[in-house]
Parts: structure tokens; C-alpha cells; sequence
């Protein structure tokens, strides 16, 4: 693979909240339109690695960032990088599924307001498009101005992806997006991450180690805040080379 | 003492504290309107007053009240609502906006005659308003900002804080986040301060008593750079400045003080209950 290919990349990436060092000398590089997972136990660092890439750690107090971080090839972490639209192109799904109080038609909506990306006139149709790339339209179509907070968990969590869709991001990050649906819901969001990455790199947080060896393409291993281990999702499964991974995944702690 | 038996008495104590509290609003409803009702007419809402306010209306203080309370609203909210959102969204936790946090509940504190003698030196004297609607209102309106502020303040934070991050997180900025994700969903809130508001506006007597107030006026304010009689000061003067008002005009002028805050709360609450509605399409 060349170098050209990855999407994100990482190069001696530190991080510090205050005094506590959360991530330290990162190396990784996610390959574009392919799922790529986060693993490893609570606290390892991998919610706060995915929040750099879309740069919401800076909303906390105190975070301190060293190292570099390329995305599509730009430096995010330049001075006087648009933070606007960073957001536009990498965007992200949350743990729980967190529709704002608005229609479904108005969650869409959002981002096309909030970036003047489209004439009123064509809302309509951006709308129905992004409903259609998450499987919702035919579900929806009749429901477009009801509450988005009457859907159904898993219908809130496409819509939410949906939500990022008009932006036409280049990434999306997923922070646990399953940990609060039914294992059946589960299945059918991982069955459109493997269509969505068709078009976007995903780069997706899990707990669940069968979820992430069956959607994901690569997966790294998080421990104390270091990538210990990363490479093809097969590999890491069936024959880590670290040990800490393998005592991970044979589910000896975690 | 069984345990049943003293819960018992619990009970029945707690009951009769809530009476304790309920009983004198009942009571003092129940005299007003009891002994004010039969000065209620055609004549006594809209003409002027006569024969040195002991006979005729009381318009000019029901147009006068009317006009500095929605003054007051008028200049307190906007300027209440966006020092709330200046210390809620913008601030952060820093030694200034504590000490802003502080002089506001101070300002809470502060009595309102204080308030009276602050307009004056300011309104009145220095920018030379003069004894006008206009002193009155900005008057009343500083005295009420406290609760304005409070009350948005504390509508701003009960917005769920995952509407922020969604919505920085889709790119928009944090004004845009502010406007279009978390002041819609204060907007309840922020009302129910203005209904405390009002409320204080228009019953309060000193703050008016340098800055506007006229004690007997028989005809309406043309600009808001009149004076204008007030139903509280009204109330106060009829009751105890001017001998030979009948007892049921003095009741009477208080039976409508209360009807007219009750009336604003109500088209408050109405509008407040259209919001929240909204809020759940």
C-alpha cells in the first residue's frame, strides 16, 4: 500500500489532560475507505485518540497535543487549522444515539444550515438521499416531520449517521455507536458501516471484540494509552505478535 | 408511640404547614374581591379619574403600570438573556464571572427603594430623563434583571450538554451551537423568569415613587418621556394620602393590581406552553 492511500496518520502523537498523559507516541495509519477499529480495555485511550482526529478534545480544559497528525494530508493540528471544517470533513457518531429534539427532516437538515451547503430547495432532497444511504427512507418517509425522539433506538442511531451524511465528510468516527442497541440492531449497523465504507475511512471505538473481528478491516490495540498493536483485523485475531494483545482478546482481562 | 401513630401525626403536621402557607393567599383573595368587586365597572376601568381620585376610573394608572412593566420586560430580557449567555457559554469558570455570579445575587438583595434612588440619580438626573415612562421602566428593569438572569442562567444549563458537542461536532460554530441548539431549548426557561419578573415589576411601589410616578395625573401619558400614575402607587395614595376614598375604590384598585399581574403571567405561561409544544415537533 503507499503512502498515498492512507487517510489518517499519526506520527509520535502525545497526549496530555493537565498532568495526565492519556496518549503516548501514537503511530498509526488508517487506510482510506476501510473500517478501522479501536479496541482495548476502558481508560486505554481510544475514545480520546478518536476525538483527536476531529479535534473535540480541545473543548476540554487543559488538553495538550504533541506529535503530528495528518488527515487527507493536511496537518489538523497546524496553527490556524479551521476547526469548522475539519468538523465538515471528518465527522462523527456518538455512544448513544443523540438526535437533537427536532424532526427527522430537521436533524438533516442541521448541517446543510449550519454550512450553507445547499438552496432551501434542495434540502428535500439531500434529506431523502441521506435517508436512503442508512436504509431509513422507506421507514421514514412518511414520518420526515415527527420527532426524531419517537424512532426506535436504532432508527435514532441511523438517523444520526444520516445526520453527518450531507456534509460529505471524508471520515466517519464511531465512538461505541452499538453500545446502546440490541445485538440484532448491532448487526444492522455493522451491515451499513460495511456499505458505507465504500464512500468513507471509519474509524470505529468498540468494547465488543466480535464486533469489531467481524466489520472491521484493520484494528489496533489500545493498553495505558499506547497503540500496542496494529494491523489486519484476521491477524490480530488469529495470531496477535504481542502478548498483551493476545491476553486482550482471549478475554484474560479487559 | 407505634410507628403507624406517628406517622400519623407526621402527616397531619406536614398538612397543616401547607395550609399555614396557603391560607393567608386565600384569605387576602378572599377580602380583595369581597370588598373591591362592587367598585368593578365600565366606568372604573376606562375613564379618568375625579373629584380628587375619590370618584371616576383609574385608567391613566392601568395604562401607566401596564406601560413601564412591558418597558421593564422589554429592556431586562434581551440585556438579562444575553449576560446569561455570556456566562454560561462563554466565560467558563473563571475569577471574574464568579464575581459577576456574586453581584447578581447580590443585586437579588438589594431593596427596592435602593433601586428607586439609583434611578433617580441616573435616569432621572443624570441622563435627564426626568420623572418619565422611560426612568421608570429602565428603573424597574435593572431591579428585575437579577431574576431574569438567574432563571436563563439556569435554563441555559439544564439543555443537555450533548447538544453542544453534536452540534460543534457537525462543524457549526460555537455562536451557531448557542442560536440553533441550545437557546431554543432555554426559551421555556427564560419566559418563566420574565413571568417572575413581571410580577415584581408591577407591584413594586418605591422604585417608581422617584423616577415616575404621579400622584394624580387625570389624563393618559403622550410619550414615554411623561410622567404617568401607577395602580401601586395609586393604591397608596388613595389609601392613605387622600382622605374620603371609599373603601371599595381602595380594594377595588387592588382587585385589578392583581387581576393585571395575573393576566400578564397568564399570556406569559400561554406563550411559554406554545414553546414547549413546539419543542416536541
Amino acid at each position: 500500500m503507499s503512502m498515498g492511500d492512507y487517510c489518517i496518520e499519526t506520527r509520535g502523537l502525545d497526549l496530555f489532560y493537565g498532568d495526565f498523559q492519556a496518549l503516548t507516541a501514537v503511530d498509526l495509519q488508517v487506510p482510506a475507505r476501510q473500517v478501522t477499529a479501536l479496541i482495548g480495555p476502558s481508560g486505554c485511550g481510544k475514545s480520546t485518540l478518536l476525538r483527536v482526529f476531529n479535534r473535540m478534545n480541545d473543548l476540554i480544559d487543559g488538553v495538550r497535543v504533541a506529535g503530528t497528525v495528518r488527515i487527507d494530508n493536511e496537518d489538523i493540528y497546524a496553527p490556524g487549522t479551521d476547526l469548522l471544517r475539519l468538523r465538515e470533513k471528518v465527522g462523527m457518531v456518538f455512544q448513544r444515539p443523540n438526535p437533537f429534539p427536532l424532526s427527522v427532516y430537521g436533524n438533516i437538515a442541521f448541517g446543510l444550515a449550519v454550512h450553507r451547503l445547499a438552496g432551501r430547495r434542495e434540502y428535500g432532497m439531500v434529506v431523502e438521499q441521506a435517508l436512503r444511504d442508512v436504509l431509513l427512507w422507506d421507514d421514514l418517509k412518511d414520518r420526515l416531520h415527527q420527532s426524531a425522539l419517537s424512532l426506535s433506538l436504532e432508527q435514532q442511531q441511523r438517523l444520526c449517521i444520516a445526520r453527518v451524511l450531507p456534509l460529505k465528510p471524508q471520515v466517519l468516527l464511531m465512538d461505541e455507536p452499538c453500545s446502546a442497541l440490541d445485538p440484532i440492531a448491532t448487526l444492522h449497523i455493522e451491515d451499513l458501516m460495511r456499505k458505507l465504507k465504500r464512500d468513507y475511512t471509519i474509524v470505529i471505538v468498540t468494547h465488543n471484540m466480535q464486533q469489531a473481528a467481524r466489520a472491521s478491516d484493520r484494528a489496533g490495540f489500545m493498553y495505558l494509552g499506547k497503540l500496542i498493536e496494529f494491523d489486519e483485523t484476521a491477524s490480530i485475531f488469529t495470531h496477535p505478535r504481542q502478548e498483551l494483545t493476545e491476553n486482550y482478546i482471549s478475554g484474560r482481562f479487559g | 408511640m407505634s410507628s403507624r401513630l406517628s406517622q400519623r401525626i407526621a402527616f397531619a403536621l406536614l398538612f397543616l404547614a401547607t395550609l399555614v402557607v396557603v391560607l393567608p393567599v386565600v384569605v387576602i383573595l378572599a377580602i380583595i374581591v369581597a370588598k373591591g368587586a362592587s367598585a368593578i365597572s365600565w366606568e372604573f376601568l376606562f375613564t379618568m379619574p375625579r373629584d380628587g381620585m375619590s370618584a371616576g376610573g383609574i385608567l391613566p394608572a392601568i395604562l401607566g403600570t401596564l406601560y413601564l412593566v412591558l418597558g421593564a420586560v422589554l429592556f431586562a430580557v434581551p440585556l438579562g438573556v444575553a449576560a446569561a449567555v455570556y456566562l454560561v457559554e462563554y466565560s467558563g469558570d473563571n475569577r471574574f464571572s464568579r464575581l459577576v455570579k456574586l453581584a447578581i445575587v447580590n443585586l437579588a438583595g438589594v431593596p427596592s427603594v435602593v433601586y428607586g434612588l439609583f434611578g433617580l440619580g441616573i435616569f432621572v438626573i443624570f441622563f435627564r430623563f426626568g420623572a418619565s415612562i422611560l426612568s421608570g421602566a429602565l428603573t424597574l428593569g435593572i431591579m428585575i434583571l437579577p431574576v431574569i438572569i438567574t432563571s436563563a442562567r439556569e435554563a441555559l444549563e439544564s439543555v443537555p450538554r450533548h447538544f453542544r458537542t453534536v452540534s460543534l461536532s457537525l462543524g457549526a460554530s460555537r455562536w451557531q451551537t448557542i442560536r440553533h441548539s441550545v437557546l431554543p431549548h432555554a426559551l421555556p426557561g427564560i419566559l418563566t423568569g420574565m413571568i417572575l419578573g413581571l410580577g415584581r415589576a408591577a407591584g413594586e411601589t418605591a422604585p417608581i415613587l422617584f423616577t415616575v410616578a404621579a400622584f394624580y395625573l387625570p389624563r393618559l401619558p403622550q410619550s414615554v418621556f411623561d410622567q404617568t400614575m401607577a395602580l401601586p402607587y395609586h393604591l397608596y395614595v388613595i389609601s392613605t394620602q387622600v382622605p374620603g376614598v371609599p373603601e371599595n375604590v381602595r380594594y377595588g384598585t387592588a382587585l385589578v393590581l392583581l387581576a393585571l399581574v395575573l393576566l400578564l403571567n397568564l399570556a406569559a405561561i400561554i406563550l411559554r406552553s406554545r414553546f414547549r409544544a413546539r419543542k416536541k415537533w
